[in-house]
């Protein structure tokens, strides 16, 4: 697998969060996912932003476009140094929040990508990669 | 501040969202709409999302509480225009938007509302 294209940026505020999701949308574009698996992405992109910049306390998201023999695909992984997931499989439950959200965050954004994984710990804060693939 | 803008057509309200809607922007439509129905004493409020390439859970709970909210002001919300591939990727992401009536465009809307409001 090849990194074509990489790089990374701020989710601290949620401003930053209407940056990635177009930041997710126009490289969406460019790998060449299908209209709905831009939306899929670009959706799961922006709750997993949002989560960075409430839950996280801000963070980052780094970008890669991808290429294997057969197609092509964009990976995104958001980063945080927060207070970190103390139960993940309670985090993964679907309807559970910890704050005023809907608790669909995490869950509905695995749903939405092809490739999904998360690391945390309290204290250390959370990694959440997503990636979907043409 | 930026706003999104609330026209009034007679006993309706018409809400056009053609921006990238950061949260802020969104707890701000709630405020001002509430704001609106109650002044105007409208029976209903159009939201139109046809220009919105995508909803996440954030604006979709935005617009069950503004549907919600009106509801309890005695006004009907028809939420028209969504985006088929913006449809697909809400009920894969567990938002059915439950209490919410939608129509396919602003005319169809428009003649949803008017059947409801008659019929009352």
């Amino acid at each position: 697998m090849n990194v074509l294209k990489s790089g990374s940026q701020a989710v601290r505020i949620e401003q930053d969060v209407v940056l990635a999701r177009q930041t997710a949308r126009k490289l969406a574009v460019e790998a060449g996912l299908r209209l709905v698996d831009q939306t899929k992405l670009v959706t799961a992109a922006s709750e997993l932003a949002r989560n960075t910049v409430v839950y996280g306390r801000g963070g980052d998201m780094d970008w890669e476009l991808l290429e294997d023999e057969r197609r092509k695909g964009l990976r995104l992984t958001f980063r945080d140094q927060g207070p970190g997931i103390a139960d993940m499989k309670l985090a993964m439950t679907d309807g559970w929040t910890s704050g005023s959200g809907l608790g669909l965050g995490l869950t509905g954004a695995k749903r939405l990508v092809d490739d999904f994984s998360v690391e945390s710990a309290p204290g250390e804060g959370t990694r959440v990669m997503i990636c979907k693939w043409t | 501040m930026e706003r999104i803008p609330i026209l009034r057509m007679g006993d309706f309200l018409l809400v056009t969202i053609q921006v990238d809607m950061h949260d802020e922007l969104a707890i701000t439509l709630q405020d001002d709409l509430s704001e609106r129905i109650s002044k105007t004493s409208a029976r209903g409020v159009l939201i139109d999302i046809s220009a919105l390439d995508m909803v996440d859970s954030f604006i979709g709970r935005m617009i069950g509480t503004i549907s919600g909210l009106s509801k309890i002001m005695d006004a009907e919300t028809v939420l028209v225009g969504m985006q088929p591939a913006v449809a697909i990727t809400l009920v894969e992401l567990g938002l059915t938007l439950p209490g919410v009536i939608t129509a396919l465009n602003v005319e169809r809307g428009m003649n949803l509302l008017r059947e409801r409001v008659q019929s009352e």
